[in-house]
């Protein structure tokens, strides 16, 4: 039976994640090749690392970390975050990254979706779409819009129509991160994860408000997520990966056991 | 050359990463679509993502058809991965391709269900026949798939291990010196690496 997957999320910026974070032990703590390693020891599913800088130097670094990941975790994992056309694709996946997340840019330039698909397969390209909750209105039928720019800038599109598009330009997947959530630790949007996984026929990687082990167990049992993705409850030392997997095993969901 | 594992290069998506997980493991490798190179490994991995009709086009646009046949037909332990496990049979559905012939059998689409396609993540498998690839895998172990289609071996004989997703699918199969996982096995964290490590070590009979 194909198990639930749990993803970590990490945010890279000049080389270093920026959450304050807090392990116990002897990793370097903020050294996001050192992290992924600790995550991959301690049962990951796959790992997502966000770019959140701006210069082409700072680029230049995160495809060394990329690289530097690639050598030492033998698990799928995903880059985002200033990927705007098809080279820059092209060196995370030669660095070794499996997948590409591609955010603002698809939105502002959608065939970027298609011909990522075209030259590197479906599989490679996840797109990651933030939206938030507004009132229903002819342009945003769903009742969720999808921002961009970092979850700075409305788009006044809709997110449920948005994520039917990228599937049909050939998404192999969907990362879906609720504004609302976000950085709450109350939970994830239960409603529009459920609406946009049901919709579609590629996975979904639910986003957002991770809190506890029960928030995981809601996304997958209420919501249908294919995949959760968790950062703080982890990063801040409060779960381990396998104690979250331990609990989710309990409730009745397929999860890997690290062996 | 001894010691080498040749890993095809036709051009497809995870050669690096199955380089990087064979040095990571101490064996040395190298990505070559040389014949010469090819022939005179003492291991050979055919690696794969992506499309089967493209890939049979770029296979048999570098003659890599005929040297693969070669390599099995010499007794070379022979590791297909991924798409590599599906275009070793004799036809795919995908693009109705016509495939290498070196094992019998079709490679198929998921059939349309309320399953997601592709089947995407991790997953067991259930072993069906021993193999020494397999030694020393935990019956629990998970490995990660990526794939919209599966091989399906004319021979039951030719089934190592089957893994459910709506139906039951051949997840491993093998013949004589050729073995192929349809999951990846250099994506498969400690358990993909303790398959690899086994093949490195296989002297190409089964059993």
């Amino acid at each position: 039976m194909l198990s639930k997957r749990i993803i970590v999320c990490l945010d890279v910026r000049e080389g270093k994640t920026t959450k304050g974070i807090r392990f116990k032990g002897n990793v370097d703590i903020g050294d996001p090749v050192a992290m992924a390693k600790e995550y991959y020891e301690q049962g990951v599913d796959e790992l997502v690392f966000y770019d959140i800088t701006a210069s082409s130097d700072d680029r230049k670094i995160l495809i060394d970390v990329v690289d530097r990941v690639a050598q030492n975790i033998f698990i799928p994992f995903s880059v985002g975050g200033g990927v705007r056309d098809v080279s820059d694709m092209y060196r995370v996946l030669d660095a070794g990254a499996e997948k590409i997340s591609v955010n603002t840019a698809a939105v502002l330039n959608p065939p970027l979706i298609s011909e990522g698909a075209k030259f590197f397969g479906n599989q490679c390209i996840v797109l990651g779409m933030d939206a938030k909750g507004v009132d229903t209105s002819e342009a945003i039928p769903s009742g969720y819009e999808v921002w961009i720019n970092g979850g700075r800038t409305p788009t006044g599109i809709d997110a449920l129509a948005w994520a039917r598009e990228a599937e049909d330009r050939g998404a192999g997947e969907i990362c879906l991160n609720s504004i609302d959530t976000d950085g709450t630790n109350e939970g994830y949007e239960l409603i529009l994860t459920s609406l946009i996984s049901g919709a579609l026929s590629i996975p979904v990687i639910a986003s957002g408000g991770a809190g506890r082990p029960e928030h995981v167990r809601d996304v997958f049992l209420e919501a249908g997520a294919d995949a959760a993705l968790i950062a703080s409850m982890v990063h801040y030392g409060h779960y381990r990966v396998g104690q979250i997997k331990s609990y989710l095993s309990g409730e009745g969901i397929a999860v890997r056991e690290v062996i | 050359m001894k010691g080498m594992t040749s890993i095809i290069d036709y051009r497809a998506g995870n050669l690096r990463s199955v380089r990087r997980a064979l040095l990571h493991l101490g064996v040395p490798c190298r990505i070559t679509d040389k014949p010469l190179e090819i022939l005179s490994s003492e291991r050979v991995i055919f690696p794969g993502v992506g499309a089967a009709g493209k890939a049979m086009e770029t296979i048999q646009s570098l003659g890599l058809d005929e040297v693969i046949r070669e390599v099995v037909k010499s007794g070379t332990p022979f590791l297909g991965i991924c798409l590599g496990a599906q275009i070793i049979l004799d036809n795919s559905e995908e693009g109705d391709t016509d495939c290498l012939n070196l094992i019998p059998g079709r490679v198929r689409r998921f059939p349309a269900s309320d399953l997601k396609i592709p089947h995407m993540g991790w997953n067991t498998m259930k072993i069906t026949k021993g193999h020494p690839i397999l030694h020393g895998i935990d019956e629990k172990a998970q490995f990660y798939f990526v794939h919209s289609y599966y091989a399906e071996p004319a021979r039951d004989d030719d089934v190592i291990a089957t893994t459910e997703y709506g139906i039951d699918f051949a997840s491993i199969v093998g013949r004589g010196n050729i073995v192929a996982t349809q999951f990846h096995l250099e994506k498969s964290g400690r358990q993909g690496l303790a398959i690899l490590e086994n093949f490195s070590k296989w002297d190409g009979r089964a059993g």
